[in-house]
């Protein structure tokens, strides 16, 4: 076996027993170890850097040359972090997986990236993803596709597949990425890990290259919900810098739930119906089963304006992006075409030569969905589709505690299936772009399987209700676990 | 058929640079002709990742103005992107107010206010070549410490008529703002910046007429002459049967001549969205009244209690009330008075002979001359102690060296000479001018000033002409 199919097959096979060996640990069990001793920050590195670099998925874009010396009594013990190529960071290649910022080294480090490291949790790595977070197969990255761990020929689900793949592929015990319209929670579904997308504004956006600004949020990947809330606890918080930040109302509590006696769960039929694939269907069912056998109750809710959700996303994420992604303009930074004409030829040629075509395609979206004229029919349309999307969750909010419904309406899908075709690829996202245009939590976890692949069940709650869609998940976790599925399989 | 009277249409549209400590989103001193790109940081170099931050003071000083110039304040206002490219805006996009601006619905004087609102302000482009403009230019280089500077833009009705009229009214606005202490209004340095919106339209007629945009007059001078060559550039065209064109124009200072910058169809489209990264500003009620606690009299409202109370002259009242360190000192010196001297002739003194003795624009506060002594000096003119031209005198020598006019007057025996000696004086002289007082009485009236010029060389100005010429009358 592989080296690399070994670390995979140590987060999802059997276990050795042995504890001396990190990549068998989620993160809580390493920050524990270290706590007992029983392993050293250094050791922990070690190994980790020594997997990081057997990177066989193109996950890691960069990698840290140098242990940087973690403080064993740090809340996070040393743990090391795989950070999204999205987030600036100090002196390090921080490029959104652009060819337009390669080898752009950036001056500062984004806020939630040095809360992490002064929790004890230091970057191993910066990883791949969809340039600009724009995609959910990661096959727009500059930097070539990234390989889904469980099957190579598949994508891992984007924009933050090279986290999502480092995590599912034991290359890294934890990850952050950033969520727009599902990007954190769809590939987590699709690599079988955690991913949690936190309230809009509870995790500071400072130093996230933006791609749509009223959407962007920073949350964990990691293999299981406790480690996900550990990460959050140490993510969340208000921050000078981000006038748009509020931070959470509480602290995020490590989930202890077993049962869910009286939890109400609101199952939407409009995102449960049409476009799910059958094994994604079952494994889904399964799980609302495994819900009230929990003691959980299970009702249909209406969301009656999702069906709205990809076109109104699809303008104003677009509309924003072509706002933010203006300042690549090779005066400054990055790319600079070699252009010898006047100032108009110099922003044409850096931007053709530096964008890839579905930033491109996103850009004259935005830019077209924003001209005078057509401002209210698109985007002014857009805003109000989303303000009854949100009225449509509170409304549901009002009946039962969480919403639930697939992360995804499909397994991983092969590499290169979807890429010719823009709208298909857009419906990958159907499922989480809802709660993204409400602004609320969501977490998707790793349901069961279906043809051999991770399914992703999404838990869904009012704003600033973590702790909740935590305990929730948590419970449901243990009831389905998916580790003893992964490993059956074989 | 009688030829048809244009009427000109004009409104303005004013920048001005804020005096906040820091930019308007970062924190960032502003920048006074430091080092290029010495004022810095990621969020005012737009680096990816970086986002604003609204500076409080910016958004107090914007409410102050809107205050001051009797506008409504939004109880919610919000910033968009207005978004073009060009080399000295980072992000690709400037942070504006668009459709809620600040403040909206004021007036200043016999013009309305349209609205104010916050934004901020562009980096500076330095162009090497001959032409010092972009499109010939070898290499253009960009200066970020001006960028992000707050700016508020001020925008009045088209309620003013004519060139001269819009310069004396944006004379005011400065006067306001620089006694609102919220920027240093320096037009030549770019704190205060002027476009002006030039339309004609029949005398008479209620429509406005197609409107053309005069960029960026650094002048008062240039103002009221860049708004005056437009005028004339649109009566030549509709008179010749032409049709105005809505474009955005420059007046060339030099030449005079106005040139097309763009036209309508070459115009932007800004494609102005709401800004996601900031939040709406919300002005609490304890924001509003310290803004207006922080607002002092208003040059408008000087003006008028001088010339109300005080019983000035409007050209002295306002001249006293919009250059605000002028009033101070003639308040100071009236107060020093203690009513021995006369409001009127104070403000005499000091627009008129102070005003000059010190040379145009200087701060009679930072002089030798302290209100107290001008205070005394016109209280012996007043009183008949010295004459005019012996007061002068006394004030130069204030002007100079400072000190009190009482000394000077005693040490340079300029003190009035009494009626006793004066006649004396004045008999010696018409004895001497045996001429001129013939020809006085033949009804030559101005041969008398032979004569009283004979007197003042013989007391050395400190008889009063006034009272010469009558006791030369009464001897005729
Ligand atoms: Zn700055």
């Amino acid at each position: 076996m592989s080296a690399a199919a070994d670390a995979f097959a140590a987060v999802f096979g059997p276990r050795s027993g042995d504890p001396s060996r990190a990549v068998e640990h989620t993160a809580a069990e390493l920050v524990a170890a270290v706590g007992a001793g029983t392993l050293s920050p250094a050791e922990i590195w070690s190994e980790y850097a020594t997997l990081a670099a057997g990177d066989e998925l193109n996950a890691y874009l960069w990698r840290a040359a140098e242990d940087p010396g973690a403080d064993a009594a740090a809340p996070l013990a040393g743990v090391p972090l795989a950070v999204k190529d999205l987030f600036c960071t100090e002196g390090v290649p921080s490029a959104a997986a652009s060819r337009i910022l390669e080898g752009y080294r950036p001056p500062y480090t984004a806020t939630v990236v040095e809360r992490l490291a002064a929790a004890g949790a230091p970057m191993l790595g910066k990883t791949n993803m969809d340039e600009f977070a724009m995609g959910s197969s990661n096959e727009n990255s500059a930097f070539g596709a990234v390989a889904n761990p469980w099957d190579r020929e598949r994508v891992p689900g984007g924009s933050s597949g090279g986290s999502a793949a480092a995590v599912a592929g034991g290359i890294a015990p934890w990850a952050i990425g950033t969520d727009t319209g599902g990007s954190i929670r769809q590939p987590a579904a699709l690599c079988g890990i955690v991913g949690l997308k936190p309230t809009y504004g509870t995790v500071s956006r400072y130093g996230m290259i933006a791609f749509a600004s009223s959407l962007d949020q920073a949350g964990p990947l990691t293999r299981d919900v406790t480690d996900a809330a550990l990460l959050l606890r140490h993510m969340v918080g208000g921050d000078a810098c981000d006038s748009t930040s509020t931070g959470h109302p509480g602290e995020i509590e490590l989930p202890t739930a077993e049962r869910l006696d009286g939890v109400r769960f609101g199952v939407p039929p409009e995102l449960t119906g049409d476009g799910v694939e059958p094994g994604v269907r079952a494994v889904f069912e399964a799980a609302l089963a495994r819900i009230e056998e929990l003691g959980g109750s299970v009702t249909e809710v209406p969301l009656p304006h999702s069906g709205h959700a990809i076109s109104a996303y699809y303008v104003l994420a677009p509309a924003e992006a072509s706002a933010n992604l203006a300042r690549f303009d090779g005066v400054r930074y990055g790319r600079r075409a070699a252009a010898d004409g006047d100032l108009l030829s110099l922003y044409e040629q850096t931007r053709e030569e530096g964008f890839g075509p579905e930033v491109k395609r996103r850009i004259m979206l935005g830019t077209y969905a924003l001209s005078s004229g057509y401002y209210d029919a698109y985007y002014g349309r857009a805003q109000r589709v989303r303000t009854k999307i949100a009225e449509d969750f509170a409304a549901a909010f009002d009946q039962v505690d969480l919403i639930v419904c697939p992360t995804s309406p499909t397994v991983a899908f092969k590499l290169g299936e979807r890429t010719a075709d823009p709208l298909a690829m857009y419906l990958s996202d159907v499922l989480t772009v809802p709660m993204s245009l409400a602004g609320i939590p969501a977490i998707s976890i790793p349901g069961g399987l279906a043809d051999g692949l991770p399914v992703g069940i999404q838990l869904a709650g009012p704003a600033f209700a973590e702790n909740r869609i935590l305990d929730a998940a948590l419970a449901l976790e243990r009831a389905i676990d998916f580790r003893s599925q992964a490993a059956a399989r074989g | 058929m009688a030829e048809v009277a244009y009427e000109p249409v004009i409104g303005l549209e004013i920048h001005v640079q804020l005096k906040t400590a820091t930019k308007m989103f970062c924190g960032c001193a502003l920048s006074f002709g430091e080092e290029p790109n010495t004022r810095t940081c990621p969020v005012c170099l737009g680096l990816p990742g970086t986002l604003p931050v609204v500076n409080e003071q910016a958004v107090r000083y914007g409410l102050e103005i809107g205050l001051a110039l009797g506008c409504e304040l939004a109880p919610r206002s919000i910033f968009h992107r207005k978004n073009y490219f060009y080399p000295d805006l980072p992000k690709g996009y400037q942070v504006s107010q668009y459709d809620i601006p600040l403040a909206r619905d004021g007036r200043l004087g016999d013009v309305r206010i349209h609205r104010v609102h916050l934004e901020e302000d562009a980096a500076k482009l330095v162009h090497a070549g001959a032409s010092g403009r972009i499109h010939s230019a070898e290499a253009s280089d960009v200066d970020f410490n001006r960028g992000g500077t707050p700016l508020v833009e001020i925008v009045s009705e088209p309620d003013l008529r004519d060139a001269a009229s819009a310069a004396e009214w944006l004379r005011l606005l400065r006067a306001t703002l620089r006694r609102l202490g919220v920027s240093d209004v320096n037009m030549e340095e770019g704190s205060l910046r002027c476009d002006a919106n030039v339309s004609l339209r029949p005398a008479g007629s209620e429509q406005l007429g197609v409107k053309t945009e005069l960029k960026n007059m650094n002048s008062f001078r240039f103002i009221e002459r860049g708004i005056d060559a437009e005028i004339a550039r649109q009566e030549g065209i509709l008179r010749g049967g032409g049709r105005i064109e809505q474009e955005t124009l420059h007046y060339d200072v030099r030449s005079g001549a106005i040139s097309s910058l763009r036209s309508k169809e070459e115009a932007h489209d800004y494609r102005y969205f709401p800004e996601p990264d900031l939040v709406p500003i919300v002005p609490t009620a304890e924001m509003v009244e310290r803004a207006r606690a922080a607002i002092p009299e208003l040059p408008a409202d000087r003006a008028a209690r001088f010339a109300g109370e005080l019983g000035l002259a409007e050209g002295q009242a306002r001249l006293l009330a919009f250059r605000t360190e002028v009033g101070d000192f003639y308040e100071a010196a009236l107060a020093a008075g203690a009513g021995a001297v006369e409001a009127p002739a104070l403000a005499n003194w000091t627009c008129n002979d102070l005003l000059a003795a010190l040379g145009e624009g200087a701060d009679p506060a930072g002089s030798k001359v302290t209100p107290a002594a001008l205070a005394g000096l016109v209280g012996m003119v007043s009183a008949k102690e010295i004459s005019n031209s012996a007061a002068r005198e006394v004030l130069a020598k204030l002007v100079a060296d400072g000190g009190d006019p009482a000394a000077i007057v005693a040490a340079a025996g300029l003190g009035r000479a009494d009626e006793g000696e004066l006649a004396a004086v004045v008999e010696r002289a018409m004895a001497d001018q045996a001429d001129a007082v013939e020809k006085v009485r033949a009804g030559n009236a101005k041969a008398i000033g032979a004569i009283v010029g004979a007197v003042m060389r013989e007391t050395k100005g400190r008889a009063d002409g006034g009272e010469v010429q009558r006791l030369i009358r009464e001897r005729l």
